[in-house]
């Protein structure tokens, strides 16, 4: 049976624990109202590009620009994205798993990662997939620019010819409560108009008109297609910062409950032992006298 | 044919503009195009410039830095790099602007390592700003 002593300093102990992360999650709430300010800001132009790019493929042959062009899928790329930091519930959990599912399903394609979040590559380093390349500290704060930079890599590996598909795997924010997992597919740019949700309602009633352009149809591919890719991964960067603070923020505000839970329980047990114990001593006291008398 | 225009402005930062409008110009890259409900399905890069549009009586400017737009005919999307409303602009901060700009450019000019496309870009901007700050009729678009 532990002691008065023992309980108390349990919970104490537990106090400690819950102070901690009562701040964690004062730091994530403030974390996350920047972080979803900016990932909503960034969703317009997100969907106005895709939507943009989409109704422009259907309206040029396959083949007009190398970033439209379908191939044999014969090798991919998938890009992940994590988390900086743990202590956020199931949030880096979810992504690794996911993508370890994924390339387990696609290991005849010789899939090959980017990973983007000091998680992720911590959880591959260990894993036999090879990676292409490592960026952490992308999601901290997202960088257009930064962005930019990859996605100019995954362009350059993809027209080289070095895979034939990119894929995107990436936490959404869709409320604090609640995180979606979303795998996309990056490149080539898909055709099919439904081929993601969103953009089916748009795009689905126009009948494909052949399209004026301004500049020549390569120069203008030429760029849009690359910033394309750019705003895609820039989403995918801001909307999973804003779903790992909305994360972190949900565990540890379960987690400063669980604790005030435990030190309840504690505190109701510690009162019962030195209830106990008086008991005990009265009775030593009682027949002891007893005895005497 | 349809009566009225959406146009849509975005830039990567944030959603400047969207309604229904029934005229608009835009600043393409090799001059203004100007854009009835029912045109043609058209895409194009824009310069820096003014985006004019008409709404019954009343019109609107909005500063538009470099990007695209796509025309179908009940919708004008406008995806800009950077783009501003006219009461949104600070004129005093576009005029500095443009000082600074002008400065830069005339004191590099016998510089042969000037990066010209970024100065002259500066300036175009600045310039943009100002005349959507204005209100100021058009003026033909003149890019680098």
């Amino acid at each position: 049976m532990p002691t008065q002593l023992d309980i108390k300093r349990r919970i104490r102990s537990v106090k400690n624990t819950q102070q901690i992360t009562r701040a964690m999650k004062f730091v994530a709430a403030a974390r996350l109202r920047r972080a979803q300010e900016r990932a909503f800001a960034a969703r317009p132009y997100a969907r106005a590009i895709s939507r943009l790019v989409r109704s422009a493929a259907l309206r040029v042959p396959e083949g007009a620009h190398s970033l439209l062009r379908r191939r044999e899928e014969k090798r991919i790329l998938l890009l992940t994205v994590s988390g900086e930091r743990g202590l956020c519930g199931a949030f880096n959990a979810n992504v690794i798993r996911r993508t370890l599912e994924f390339l387990r399903e696609h290991s005849a394609q010789e899939p090959t990662i980017i990973v983007l979040g000091r998680k992720i590559r911590d959880a591959m380093r260990k894993q036999r997939w090879k990676i292409v390349a490592e960026h952490v500290d992308v999601t901290a704060r997202p960088e257009p620019t930064r962005a930019a930079e990859i996605a100019n890599d995954v362009t350059a590996i993809y027209e080289r010819g070095e895979v034939d598909s990119v894929y995107i795997v990436f936490n959404e924010f869709k409320s604090v409560l609640a995180q979606n997992l979303k795998l996309e597919k990056l490149l080539p740019i898909e055709r099919d108009p439904a081929s993601t949700i969103e953009e089916a309602q748009a795009s689905s009633k126009e009948t494909p008109v052949d399209y004026l352009f301004e500049q020549p149809p390569d120069e203008l591919f030429g760029r849009l297609l690359p910033r394309y890719v750019q705003v895609q991964i820039f989403r995918a960067l801001a909307e999973s910062a804003a779903a790992e603070h909305a994360a972190r923020m949900t565990a540890m505000d379960s987690a400063t409950n669980n604790a005030g839970e435990l030190i309840d329980q504690l505190t109701l047990y510690m009162n019962k032992v030195r209830q106990a114990a008086i008991t005990k001593e009265i009775i030593e006291v009682v027949s002891g006298a007893a005895s005497a008398a | 044919m349809a009566e009225a225009l959406m146009l849509e402005v975005v830039t990567p930062e944030r959603e400047v503009d969207r309604e229904s409008v029934a005229e608009v110009q835009l600043p393409g890259l090799s001059g203004y195009l100007g854009i009835l409900p029912g045109h043609t399905p058209l895409l194009t890069q824009l310069g820096i410039g003014s985006l004019i549009y008409k709404k019954g009586a009343e019109s609107g400017f909005i500063a538009v830095i470099g990007g695209f737009a796509e025309v179908l005919p009940e919708r004008v999307t406008v995806l800009a790099e950077a783009a501003e409303r006219s009461e949104e602009i600070d004129v005093a901060r576009a005029l500095a602007d443009l000082a600074e700009a002008e400065k830069r450019l005339a004191a590099s000019s016998t510089d042969p390592n000037t990066d010209w496309d970024a100065m002259l870009k500066s300036v175009a901007s600045a310039r943009a700003r100002l005349e959507a700050a204005s209100h100021g009729a058009p003026s033909a678009n003149k890019e680098t």
